[in-house]
């Protein structure tokens, strides 16, 4: 009897206004939670074809048995449909969502149908209420939806409050749901789907104990990996300088997208970096729940009004390496101000930073090359550097009050087919590319990941370990297909991918004894595979086509740290993975 | 005698480290055995406040017990005789900073004992274990 995993799903029908729980005890045993349980409801609920924005689409957010167990185990993965790429969207969020999800007794949460009217959804153990939302929806920043549900809803410190902003109600199809402020399920349109089915905000509390098989062993394994999570140097790029660190990494490396990718470096990066907006700006450093790491970094933003002398306001805004990549190196920034206020504003809205800023980047490019004119942008004139401009822009592409606003918000994809400029749009696979020029595993990753995410397989690592001895197509393949499949096992824990050296296979397998669960190395290797090929079906299901994927022009004119990309090496790279998604589906 | 205290609650960083810690005492995952409880002042850029039980010498917890249960213990604070608690919940409303939690499983206060256990898992120093001057 394995009593450390979680069995129960909770249903919830948005268009009945009604929900149900089921014991699922035998999917959990089987895929553990997370990513492979996820896959599982999805496939099980998603109509074929399904439309992304219609009431069909369906949300899983799903936990695992390591979730408010072990630390660092703290994110909860969302799966549905993306509206951004048409196919398979899954995203993962912390904040204290996964700890709250499993303590109000949950292992994945299934939301179904739509609204006729604006709700949010509060979950309280046992009991779930719908809420009227009308007097929240249109609300110009969800900053404010967050400091309302605050106030109204109970169980302050043992809750998520997961809320969409405008964009996600303006159906941006890279629109995120923000969770605790400063967390996000970003990148393939959550908050569009959210915003579909006229959910505004999902309210999940509770504070139950997990019960375990063996309460001495478990201390045991929990205090192995809590040494290695705060004492080992694992741990401490994200600790000190958090991920921003990666800034002058990159930079000095000649693999960080500046500029529309017309650049692998920034001569300004010294004014974004990590350690200058930590000395200048840090204000505050926090937590996730159940992670004494600490990685998400507060700057503060003292801001004067113009027309009252004396009168300032205080802002804390969340930095990472990818909104100072995207909103930051990608536009050309001068100095971190700009950048972090640009950042607050994305957020507030409930835009997707990475997207959002390789979206403005490509408009920037696409300004100076005269295929989109001033009255397209709204009356403004974007340039590198310009802050004023982008801040004024991501209210437009929210808004949407020109056509090129309006097939912006939909993605490059699909603006970059519409205004031309393909070959300097830097979406590959449906999906805006991360910050990470690093050289030809990051482009493999992004156009053949399942999630077209630089977590899938992490190119970016494989490609800085390499350098200087690029492995041949086939290899390279292998490794990130390694990786992948590794990450579904990590991904269903549900743990931090931050934290995946100190969650090695055998510990791993150790942590799961105490629960009742006896999996091997080899049978948690031999999951990851099979969830990966879960994944895969399902994406292949819904038209993912790898021999279809192409890749923009423009990344083989700027030189990585492997040298310049050849496409002729890419096609290689597509041939191999091609026939490695097919091999896995057919399961040949 | 040792008691639970707050060293410097602006480093927390809200992890909740100390509050599985204190559940993990009993051999589970989970947070309902937690005597400590933390949560933000109103958004978490405000930061954090930590309530554990201040092991008052004239505790109010004891004063409203119907049943007897709480007795107080010599360095302060109480000890709950479970057999003897009913679970009527007069002791968590007593407490005027709301540091009698209650275990909803069980119906009864959660009762800190000053063991110390959580402070090895707070790893910015917010927690301490201190002598009673």
């Amino acid at each position: 009897m394995t009593k450390g995993i979680p069995r129960k799903v909770l249903y919830i029908d948005l268009t009945h206004k009604k929900y149900w729980v089921e014991d699922r005890l035998e999917l959990f045993e089987e895929y553990l939670g997370g990513t492979g349980v996820a896959a599982k409801l999805l496939e099980e609920e998603l109509p074929r074809n399904a439309e992304p924005l219609g009431p069909d689409n369906v949300i899983v957010l799903a936990v695992g048995p390591f979730n408010a167990v072990y630390p660092t185990a703290s994110k909860t993965v969302a799966m549905f449909k993306s509206p951004h790429t048409g196919n398979l969207g899954e995203s993962h969020a912390g904040g204290r969502s996964a700890v709250a999800i499993r303590l109000a007794g949950y292992g994945a949460i299934v939301v179904k149908g739509a609204s006729d009217v604006p709700v949010w959804v509060s979950v309280q153990e046992d009991r779930v209420f719908f809420r009227d939302a009308r007097a929240l929806w249109g609300m110009t920043s969800s900053h404010t939806v967050g400091r309302i549900l605050r106030e109204v809803e109970p169980g302050s410190g043992l809750r998520t409050i997961m809320r969409i902003g405008r964009a996600g109600e303006k159906l941006v199809t890279y629109a995120n749901v923000i969770t605790e402020t400063y967390r996000h399920f970003g990148r393939l349109g959550l908050g569009a789907v959210f915003g579909s089915k006229k959910l505004k905000a999902l309210v999940v509390g509770g504070k139950r104990s997990v019960p375990v098989n063996d309460g001495k062993l478990y201390r045991e394994v929990y205090d192995e990996l809590y040494k290695l999570v705060v004492d080992s140097p694992l741990m401490k790029k994200y600790h000190e300088i958090g991920t921003p660190i990666n800034v002058s990494v990159l930079n000095a490396l000649k693999a960080l997208p500046s500029c529309n990718l017309q650049g692998s470096s920034l001569e300004t990066a010294d004014k974004i970096s990590g350690e200058y907006i930590a000395a200048n700006y840090l204000g505050r450093r926090v937590s996730c729940a159940h992670c004494p790491v600490a990685c998400i970094h507060l700057a503060v933003l003292r801001e004067p009004y113009e027309e009252e002398p004396y009168f300032y306001k205080t802002t804390f805004v969340g930095y990472d390496y990818e909104p100072i990549y995207a909103l930051g190196a990608m536009l050309g920034a001068r100095e971190a101000r700009g950048v972090l206020e640009l950042i607050d504003v994305v957020d507030s809205l409930g835009l997707d930073a990475m997207t959002t800023g390789v979206v403005l980047a490509w408009a920037t490019e696409a300004y100076s090359r005269g295929l989109v004119k001033e009255e397209d942008l709204g009356g403004l004139r974007l340039s590198f550097g310009d802050y004023e401009s982008y801040k004024k822009a991501v209210y437009y592409l929210v808004e949407q009050p020109t056509e090129l606003y309006r097939d912006l918000a939909r993605g490059l994809d699909y603006a970059a087919r519409k205004w031309g400029g393909g070959e300097f749009a830097l979406s590959i696979g449906g999906n805006e590319m991360a910050g990470y020029h690093t050289g030809p595993a990051a482009y493999a990753n992004y156009a053949f990941g399942a999630r077209h995410s630089h977590l899938d397989s992490a190119g970016y690592d494989l490609d800085q370990e390499t350098i200087g001895k690029t492995p041949q197509p086939g290899e390279l393949v292998k490794r990130l297909y390694e990786e992948e499949s590794w990450r579904q096992v990590l991904t269903s824990l549900v743990i931090c991918l931050f934290a995946r050296k100190v969650y090695k296979p055998e510990i791993v397998s150790k942590a799961l004894r105490p629960l009742g669960i006896e999996m091997s190395v080899d049978d948690l290797y031999a999951l990851g595979k099979k969830i990966y090929r879960e994944k895969y079906k399902l994406k292949v299901r819904e038209g993912f086509d790898p021999g279809k994927v192409t890749f923009p022009k423009r990344i083989f004119e700027t030189p990585t740290p492997h040298g310049v990309l050849t496409a002729s090496y890419m096609s290689k790279v597509k041939e191999e993975y091609a026939k490695l998604i097919r091999n896995v589906v057919t399961g040949e | 005698m040792a008691r639970l205290v707050i060293t410097d609650v602006n480093k927390c960083v809200g992890c909740m480290s100390c509050m599985f810690a204190c559940s993990r005492r009993f051999g589970e995952g989970g947070l309902a055995k937690s005597a400590i409880h933390v949560s933000s002042i109103g958004g978490v850029e405000r930061g954090y406040k930590v309530v554990v039980c201040r092991a008052c010498e004239d505790p109010p917890c004891a004063a409203v017990c119907p049943a007897d249960a709480l007795v107080k213990r010599r360095e302060g604070g109480v000890v709950l005789r479970y057999e003897k608690c009913i679970g009527c919940g007069n002791c968590a409303r007593a407490c005027p900073i709301g540091a009698v939690q209650w275990d909803l499983e069980d119906n009864k206060p959660i009762i800190c004992v000053h063991c110390g256990y959580c402070v090895d898992y707070c790893p910015y120093g917010v927690l301490r274990l201190a002598g009673r001057g």
